[in-house]
């Protein structure tokens, strides 16, 4: 039986079942979705876009869904220990795909601002919901989106009402957590309107030593003049399977940081599509990646420069230990007209060890002559002078080396705008190249 | 040679020129000086024609002719020179290729031959050494690597093989130490003939020590406000530009 | 370099206001087999070039891996939908003169004269001193000049049908060794229905006294051009190669699918040059050859040293990847190129460094020049396997971008799977600024001028590595690919 094979099965014995426990804006878009992702199947390496991770070995092992919505007993506060002391963020709580309703934070959000259940906000403000849903993860080209789609049933909503600012950024945790092997579809929607500002942090955990597959599809609007800087952190387990999918459309004048950290995993492979709609819009995309056994990271990358007058950057750093294997992908494409584009993009990376693997593969797609555009990507190995020359001075050479990669992947924390965030992934990121914590702190899955 | 009435222009919609006069005639030197911003660069870009600047109001003519109709490569053609102050880098483009290109550009202009390669060879190497400067340099592309000074001292050999019948040094004393000045201006002083004619413009009287003008001009937003003998470029550089201001009712 | 030498390189460059000037047609009888493509059509050509045995299998071999192939649909190209039964696989222009009772090594006089035109003398007396030519016309070697002085030296240069008759032993080992028959959908066309091409032996130890260089021309309607070119250079050997080529205005397309195969030995060094000018189609797009290549280079022994030089000007679409198997420690490859686009034409060209000996280094520069609505690409791929150890590659690809409508892209692949090789890649994507057009204009170079100037200095680092009589072509013909362009 070919992977795709047992969704199929799935969807046609429990469609019911499904939009029985979701809402309607979530249901209207399934059957299409069903079809596409009957005519399309998962994706081969052939496709360009997947050709580092086989998405039919991640699709084929079968794994259990919480279709029912049984409530999972969690105490999400106990299971989740990594927090970021001295970052006072409104903290939210999303377990496998399930929003935790009864887990609010105290603080009070500005007026209008809604972070909540998309299968809540879908049902009680559907013209908002359906607006936005799935008009940036079109079902049609793509098997991933296909297959979210039919099968999520909630996840996150967040609404930021036209210039409104939250100050405080918003923290959303989300939460693996099952006593078999599981497989989570979560669908995230972000809104800032236009004039909103707001800053959201993502984390990836695992609780259970168990196999977990999880789709994400996320759809982010950010408005005219509106400014978002999300923060994506992963500290899963190696029995963590992620495939996500985030589509960001700004329009004009608006500013977009992305920041995506994957300090512990499994697979992950994340595809990231920023369309850059009106001019003067930025976006900032940053990545780090720190693995090692067997872990596979493949960041698959688009900014799509519509507009004049817009700028990117993207740069990206990998550090690869033991058997790694690291994928990086990141298209820039200037289309005609897009005059005035300024468009860097930087992957950096380091193979530690004689079996890792890199592989690299920036390109620029560019249709408009006034630009300003560059790529570079490296794959070496530490400075050899730089590392004689601390042990000159007394450092050991492990620690050198530790100083080194830290220094290397420093860089891309630099970015990170939220102080108490950064200095906690100097922190966790140092713990990691030190090889002390193969998982996060507290737990014990990886050991 | 040179005769500018009421010139108006503007860059990027801004108005920097407003009514300026100037004539320069035959074996004449003047010196424009002025602080930063007074429009001292917007009149050498407006002169030899670069298309950033738009004139909007005035006239140009050089030895009778409407400089304003023409473009900048016939302006060239017609005997007028630029020394920039930034002069721009291009890449892979050798000295050699790129002056003898220059060179040839003009003759045609003038209705003549091309000038047969090993002539343009003896041609180069005589006036490389009027600034003195080395055959490396002139091998490398153009300006790509070269210090300051070497930039300068590249826009005076590109001179001295143009033969121009007008040369503006558009400060071409900033960023030279002494020694580097020195070459520069000797190196200009040596290609004055009766017949040729400049415009200096500088900050400082420094240049003004080697390159001895005629007649000295003083630029203040965008009209030449003060015009006198050397003497008015050693008191500015005693007095500053205030007192000119203030007789000037500015 | 001196100022004299810097002048001599460049005082050449005369950017004349001239069109594709090879677009004539030779009046010559031809003989052409049938339109289509069969088994039989590929046994029919085996026998007109009496083949032996073996190398009819290799064909027929290869015709049935084609025939389960499909197009490669991975580059940025819009290619036009190719009958390859429409298409004649084998035109000959030399049969008739042969079968009226001339001589062998008679030459018809039109033939001789198309080669005058293009500037390629076949009297060895009035060629270009140095240099030895293989002219290839539609499917068939014309003539090969200087063959005794080489044959002095033991070096072999013919076209492969002769080199398979007399050094039969020599072609099978190393035909298909570089680029195997089901290696592409073109490869595996091409070694079906091959027609001519040159082959090149050069003996251990020796230094080729003259550069080599083949010259192809297509010539006949409705015909495909399907050459071969087979290099080795044994040990210590050293060869400088060249290529060119141009093919009459046609409005229709004309097929041309090459494979070049060169295997270096060990501290043997090959450099192979190619200015590529087939006819690009008119300013509307139509016509034009389809220049779809395999081009791949095994550096086989330590030490040895490969090196691909192309100025691509040519072509209606250009899908050519001259590679580099660096098998061998310490060997060493480049790969330098030139790509100019004008009007609607496409090029997918790039490179792969496949890095497998220990302490191997590979060189790439691209400069990508896009005008008019012209789709210009460079795709790259820098493989390290395992065991190439303190393996290293530097990339830097460039693309010049002349008007709004055309399109530069980079696509580098990089798989690096040993941690002590160091894989470097750059890329830029500029336009000729207006500060550097205006400070020419100053000095009195025309805008016109001061673009080709400033093309051909962008280009400089790649056209130093020609020959200088083929740099100096380069060099106009980028001045008139690029004509008209800025307004």
């Amino acid at each position: 039986m070919s992977a795709e094979q047992q969704y199929i099965s799935l969807y046609e014995e429990c469609r019911e079942l499904i939009a029985q426990h979701s809402a309607g804006v979530m249901n209207d878009l399934r059957d299409e979705a069903f079809g596409d992702f009957c005519r399309l199947g998962l994706p081969t390496r052939k496709v360009e876009r997947y050709k580092y991770t086989d998405l039919a070995e991640v699709f084929a092992p079968n794994y259990g869904l919480n279709l029912q919505r049984l409530d999972i007993p969690v105490n999400p506060y106990k299971s989740f220990t990594c927090n970021v002391p001295n970052l006072s963020t409104a903290l939210y709580f999303v377990v496998n795909d399930q929003f935790r309703q009864q887990d609010l934070p105290a603080c009070a959000m500005p007026d209008g601002v809604v972070v909540t259940s998309l299968a809540k906000a879908a049902a009680e403000m559907p013209e908002l919901v359906a607006a936005h849903y799935g008009k940036l993860a079109p079902t049609r080209k793509d098997a991933l989106n296909a297959l979210n789609t039919m099968l999520a049933q909630d996840g996150l909503f967040v609404y930021i009402p036209r210039n409104t600012i939250v100050p405080r950024p918003i923290q959303v945790v989300n939460i693996l957590r099952a006593d078999v092997d599981l497989m989570v579809n979560r669908r995230v929607l972000v809104v800032l309107e236009e004039g909103a500002q707001a800053k959201l942090l993502f984390c990836d955990h695992a609780a259970d030593n168990r196999q977990f597959l999880c789709t994400q599809v996320c759809e982010v609007f950010v408005g005219e003049n509106a400014g978002l800087e999300l923060y994506e952190l992963e500290e899963t387990h190696v029995g963590s399977r992620r495939v996500a999918n985030m589509y960001v459309d700004a329009a004009a004048n608006a500013s977009v940081t992305l920041d995506s950290i994957t300090l512990h995993n499994g697979l992950s492979r994340n595809r990231t599509d920023v369309s850059l709609l009106g001019e003067g819009a930025e976006v900032r995309m940053y990545g780090c990646v720190v693995v090692d056994k067997q872990q596979r990271v493949d960041n698959n990358t688009l900014i799509d420069h519509r507009a004049a007058h817009c700028q990117s950057t993207e740069l990206y750093k990998y550090v690869l230990d033991d058997s790694a294997v690291g994928a990086f992908a990141g298209r820039v494409l200037v289309r005609e007209g897009a005059q005035k584009t300024v468009s860097n993009e930087v992957n950096a990376n380091l193979c530690a060890t004689r079996t890792a693997r890199m592989y690299s593969q920036p390109m620029l797609e560019i249709y408009a002559d006034d630009v300003k555009c560059s790529h570079g990507s490296t794959v070496g190995q530490l400075n050899e002078q730089a590392l004689f020359y601390m042990r000159q001075r007394g450092i050991s050479e492990q620690e050198a080396r530790m100083l080194l990669k830290y220094a290397f992947v420093g860089e891309v924390l630099e970015s990170i705008k939220l102080e108490p965030l950064r200095d906690r992934l100097r922190y966790l990121t140092e713990k990691r190249l030190r090889g002390e914590l193969s998982a996060c702190e507290g737990c014990k899955i990886c050991r | 040679m040179l005769e500018i009435k009421d010139l108006h222009a503007s860059v990027n919609g801004k108005e920097i020129l407003k009514g300026l006069s100037l004539t320069i005639r035959d074996g004449e030197i003047h010196a424009l000086m002025g602080q930063n911003g007074a429009g001292k660069s917007t009149l050498s870009n407006v002169i030899v024609g670069n298309p950033a600047y738009e004139v909007t109001q005035g006239v140009i003519t050089f030895n009778g002719k409407n400089l304003l109709e023409m473009k900048p490569e016939e302006r060239s053609h017609e005997g007028i020179f630029l020394s920039f102050q930034q002069p721009v880098e291009i890449p892979g483009v050798s000295m050699v290729n790129f002056m003898r290109a220059a060179l040839n550009a003009k003759r045609k202009y003038l209705g003549m031959e091309p000038m047969p390669g090993g002539e343009f060879l003896k041609t180069m190497r005589e006036k490389r050494a009027t600034v003195a400067m080395d055959s490396k340099l002139a091998s490398r592309s153009v300006n790509e690597g070269f210090s300051g000074g070497e930039k300068k001292r590249n826009e005076i050999f590109q001179m001295a093989m143009l033969e121009p019948k007008f040369s503006i040094l558009d400060e071409t004393d900033s960023g030279l130490d002494v020694d580097a000045l020195r070459i520069v201006a000797e190196g200009f002083n040596k290609l004055r003939t009766k017949e040729t004619s400049a415009l200096v413009i500088t900050h400082y009287q420094r240049l003004l020590d080697y390159i001895k003008p005629d007649i000295v001009h003083v630029l203040i937003d965008g009209r030449i406000v003060k015009t006198g003998g050397p003497e008015l470029a050693t008191d500015i550089e005693r007095r500053g530009f205030d007192w000119i201001r203030q007789e000037a009712g500015l | 370099m001196g100022e004299s030498a810097a002048l001599e390189n460049e005082l050449v460059r005369e950017v004349a206001a001239k069109k594709y000037e090879y677009g004539f047609t030779t009046d010559v009888e031809t003989d052409v087999i049938e339109k289509g493509l069969s088994e039989d059509v590929v046994r029919l050509i085996s026998a007109k070039k009496e083949e032996p045995d073996w190398l009819l299998d290799f064909r027929l071999k290869a015709f049935r891996r084609w025939q389960g192939m499909s197009w490669p649909s991975w580059g940025h190209l819009q290619l036009p939908e190719i009958d390859y039964q429409a298409i004649s696989y084998y035109a000959d222009p030399t049969a008739k003169a042969r079968g009226k009772g001339k001589a062998e090594g008679e030459i018809d006089p039109e033939l001789m004269k198309t080669f005058d035109k293009l500037g390629i003398p076949l009297e060895e007396r009035m060629a270009l001193s140095g240099t030895a030519v293989d002219a290839v016309m539609d499917s068939v070697s014309v003539k090969t000049t200087f063959r005794e002085r080489l044959r002095e030296k033991g070096v072999i240069f013919c076209s492969i049908s002769e080199a398979v008759k007399n050094h039969p032993d020599l072609v099978r080992k190393y035909l298909g060794s570089v680029v195997p028959i089901g290696d592409n959908y073109f490869a595996a066309l091409n070694s079906a229905v091959f027609s001519d091409g040159s082959f090149v032996y050069i003996p251990q130890g020796v230094r080729c006294p003259m550069e080599l260089s083949t010259y192809f021309r297509i010539n006949a309607r409705g015909t495909g051009q399907f050459e071969r070119t087979l290099i080795v250079c044994d040990s210590g050997g050293y060869v400088s190669y060249l290529e060119g080529c141009t093919a009459p205005m046609r409005d229709e397309n004309q097929l041309h699918a090459a494979v070049v195969e060169i295997a270096v030995m060990e501290n043997a060094e090959v450099k192979y040059s190619t200015v590529q000018n087939w006819y690009p189609g008119d300013s509307e797009g139509k016509g034009g050859v389809l220049n779809l290549v395999t081009k791949r280079g095994h550096l086989i022994g330590a030490g040895s040293r490969l090196s691909w030089t192309q100025v691509e000007t040519g072509s209606a679409i250009t899908w050519k990847y001259p590679s580099c198997i660096l098998s061998g420690d310490n060997s060493q490859a480049e790969f330098y190129s030139v790509a100019v686009t004008n009007h609607f034409q496409q090029a997918d060209t790039g490179t792969k460094m496949i890095h497998i000996g220990k302490n191997t280094t590979s060189t790439i520069i691209s400069k990508g020049i896009s005008a008019g609505r012209s789709q210009n690409s460079y795709r790259g791929l820098v493989k390290v396997l395992p065991g190439a150890e303190g393996a290293r590659n530097y990339s830097s690809c460039d693309s010049l971008l002349l008007g709004s409508h055309c399109g530069a892209h980079t696509f580098p692949y990089l798989d690096v799977q040993n941690d002590t090789a160091v894989v470097e890649h750059e890329a830029t994507t500029s336009k000729i600024s207006e500060d550097q057009l205006f400070y020419c204009n100053q000095r009195g170079i025309g805008t016109e001028d001061a673009v080709g100037l400033i093309v051909n200095g962008y280009a400089r680092d790649v056209l130093n590595k020609l020959p200088m009589e083929f740099a100096v072509e380069a060099q106009k013909l980028l001045g008139v690919s690029l004509e008209g362009t800025v307004g």
